[in-house]
């Protein structure tokens, strides 16, 4: 395991960016996440900085010895980083500086909440960032395993893939787990699964979701019955950076919440094997509705989004979201031929606040953002025209 | 015998001699206690306490109420990290493991309500937990084992039947030789 460095390959390296996989013209990952505490300990709101710290070691000395390399590396290497071996990177999140971790919260690697860390009882307020004992370890090159430690659980285990690939995403998580329990000893009871310091995840404390693309389904309006059928089925319907967030750019995230008496492979199948597959049919069938009876008026919004990201010259991270939405629909529909998915994919990372600064080499404000943000866009999605 | 004023069956009787003339009345506990009578009664117990045990002046306990069993309260606070059942109302989340345990009672309608109706976990389970689920199950299943064998064997020596009584001993010997139980 390696700590040194930061992540390499931020450009590309994500997984959930890389628009591989089954139907990705509308889903655009799929993941899981196995939430795990130590026997034992208490959860991390109850225990003291002593304890938090003796947590971290011994999940960072136990997550380093399993031999996690390997869950979820490509059998051949990812196009990006050819020579790159896998390897589990460890972060101490107090030895961050906050840009980094905002890095990482815009790769998903992370939460907000463990960006900003925790104030326990016995520290002040102001050093809750650089004090709160919470790192995370990073499978790389491929970013498709990463393990929070004292988030609010002792262990969340996350493991990503790119399109409709909930099988693949669990079968890594799955593995991770069975790894790392070889190593601790889990909190776990015959009646309530593995415990958890929430009751919503007890049981399997499994969360699988999709990040789903739905213009085509907001366009029409029938989204909302979407969200409302999904609601019916016990799923929670997210935005792009999950719990509170907006659905930035026609993107949701959509997850079980049911995690008690529903065994792993039972929520697998009704996610992947039934629910999404529907959407995934109803988004597409709104596409082809959309292109024949509003052809016009969906190619002139397609190319009003590529015109205005191509000329202007601030751009706030939301309204670029929003038109580089409008330009994946534009190419995956095939109404425009000159501009790759790929490009639309990495600027929807790159636009964000941290992926900005770090591409442009500088620390930027606000307004130096919006600036420095329309001129990425304009250089990358002019190179390819 | 049906009650005196309705068609139920009558289970209070009450007879009145006044004046040499006897009167009879049988109802039913609703219309008894209509009427004004105490169809509940106090027990023989209680009578025998009322008129023989209590000194006299002595307030009684009602007779219509019975000491109510002692049922166990529930925990207030876990002991593994002080949580109160109201600190999890407030933050919806629990302090340790044990607080799954301490809190029981009180959370399972609540995780039933939370998870579909579900009461218990499905699905995958710690290969350590599963381990010695089996060992258990196999534990249990060979105790039924010597226990049948031994019955059987009890038997065939009553009966006399010597040479199925060898055969038995001998398998419960190899089976009780597998382990202590």
């Amino acid at each position: 395991m390696t700590s040194e460095g930061f992540i390499p390959s931020y450009e590309t390296g994500t997984e959930w960016l890389r628009c591989v996989g089954a139907s990705s013209d509308v889903v655009m990952s799929s993941r899981v996440r196995l939430a795990r505490n130590l026997a034992g300990w208490r959860f991390g709101h109850k225990a003291g900085h002593g304890d938090r710290q003796k947590v971290l070691e011994v999940c960072r000395d136990r997550i380093a010895a399993a031999g996690l390399s390997g869950v979820g590396a490509s059998t051949s290497p990812a196009p990006a980083t050819p020579t790159a071996p896998p390897q589990i990177m460890w972060i101490d999140l107090r030895e961050s500086p906050p840009i980094e971790r905002q890095l990482l919260v815009e790769r998903h690697l992370i939460s907000k909440q463990h960006s900003k860390g925790k104030p326990l009882p016995d520290l002040k307020a102001g050093d809750v960032e650089t004090t709160d004992p919470r790192g995370v370890a990073i499978a790389l090159p491929d970013e498709r395993l990463s393990i929070m430690v004292n988030e609010e659980d002792h262990l969340r285990i996350q493991a990503v893939r790119g399109g409709l690939a909930l099988a693949e995403a669990w079968a890594d998580a799955d593995r991770a787990d069975d790894l790392l329990e070889s190593q601790l000893d889990f909190a776990y009871s015959p009646r309530f699964g593995y415990l958890t310091c929430c009751p919503t995840n007890v049981g399997t404390g499994v969360r699988m979701s999709l990040m789903l693309h739905l213009p085509g389904l907001k366009l029409t309006g029938d989204i909302e019955k979407v969200k409302r059928a999904a609601g019916d089925m016990n799923l929670a319907v997210r935005g792009f950076y999950g719990e509170g967030s907006e659905a930035a750019g026609d993107f949701y995230q959509i997850s079980n919440q049911t995690t008690l008496g529903k065994g792993e492979q039972a929520i697998l199948n009704d996610l992947a094997g039934e629910i999404i597959p529907k959407i995934v049919e109803y988004e597409r069938l709104a596409r082809r509705n959309l292109l024949s009876k509003r052809g016009a008026a969906l190619e002139d919004q397609v190319y009003r989004a590529l015109g205005l990201l191509t000329h202007a010259r601030l751009l706030t991270a939301e309204e670029s979201m929003q038109m580089l939405s409008h330009v994946r629909l534009g190419v995956v529909m095939g109404l425009v031929s000159d501009v790759d998915l790929a490009s639309v994919n990495a600027l929807m990372l790159l636009t964000q606040p941290a992926h900005l600064q770090r591409v442009m080499g500088t620390e930027l404000d606000q307004e130096q953002r919006r600036n420095a943000r329309a001129q990425l866009i304009r250089r990358r999605l002019l190179k390819t025209n | 015998m049906k009650c005196d004023k309705c068609d139920n069956e009558a289970t209070v009787h009450e007879m009145i001699v006044k004046g040499g003339v006897k009167t009879e009345r049988h109802l039913c506990e609703h219309c008894a206690r209509e009427l004004g009578l105490n169809p509940g009664g106090a027990t023989l117990g209680q009578l025998i306490t009322k008129f023989v045990v209590a000194p006299q002046g002595q307030p009684l306990a009602p007779a219509s109420k019975p000491a109510a069993p002692a049922r166990p309260t529930p925990p207030t606070s876990c002991r593994g990290c002080g949580t109160t059942f109201a600190d999890f109302k407030q933050t919806g989340r629990l302090g340790c493991s044990e607080c799954y345990a301490i809190f029981e009672t009180q959370l399972g309608p609540l995780l039933e309500r939370a998870h579909e109706g579900a009461t218990h976990h499905m699905g995958k389970s710690p290969k350590r937990w599963e381990e010695r689920a089996a060992r258990a199950e196999s534990d249990s299943a060979r105790r039924e084992r010597i226990d049948d064998l031994r019955r059987r064997l009890e038997q065939a020596v009553m009966a006399e039947q010597y040479e199925a009584a060898v055969v038995l001993r001998d398998e419960l010997r190899k089976i009780e030789a597998q382990g202590t139980v």
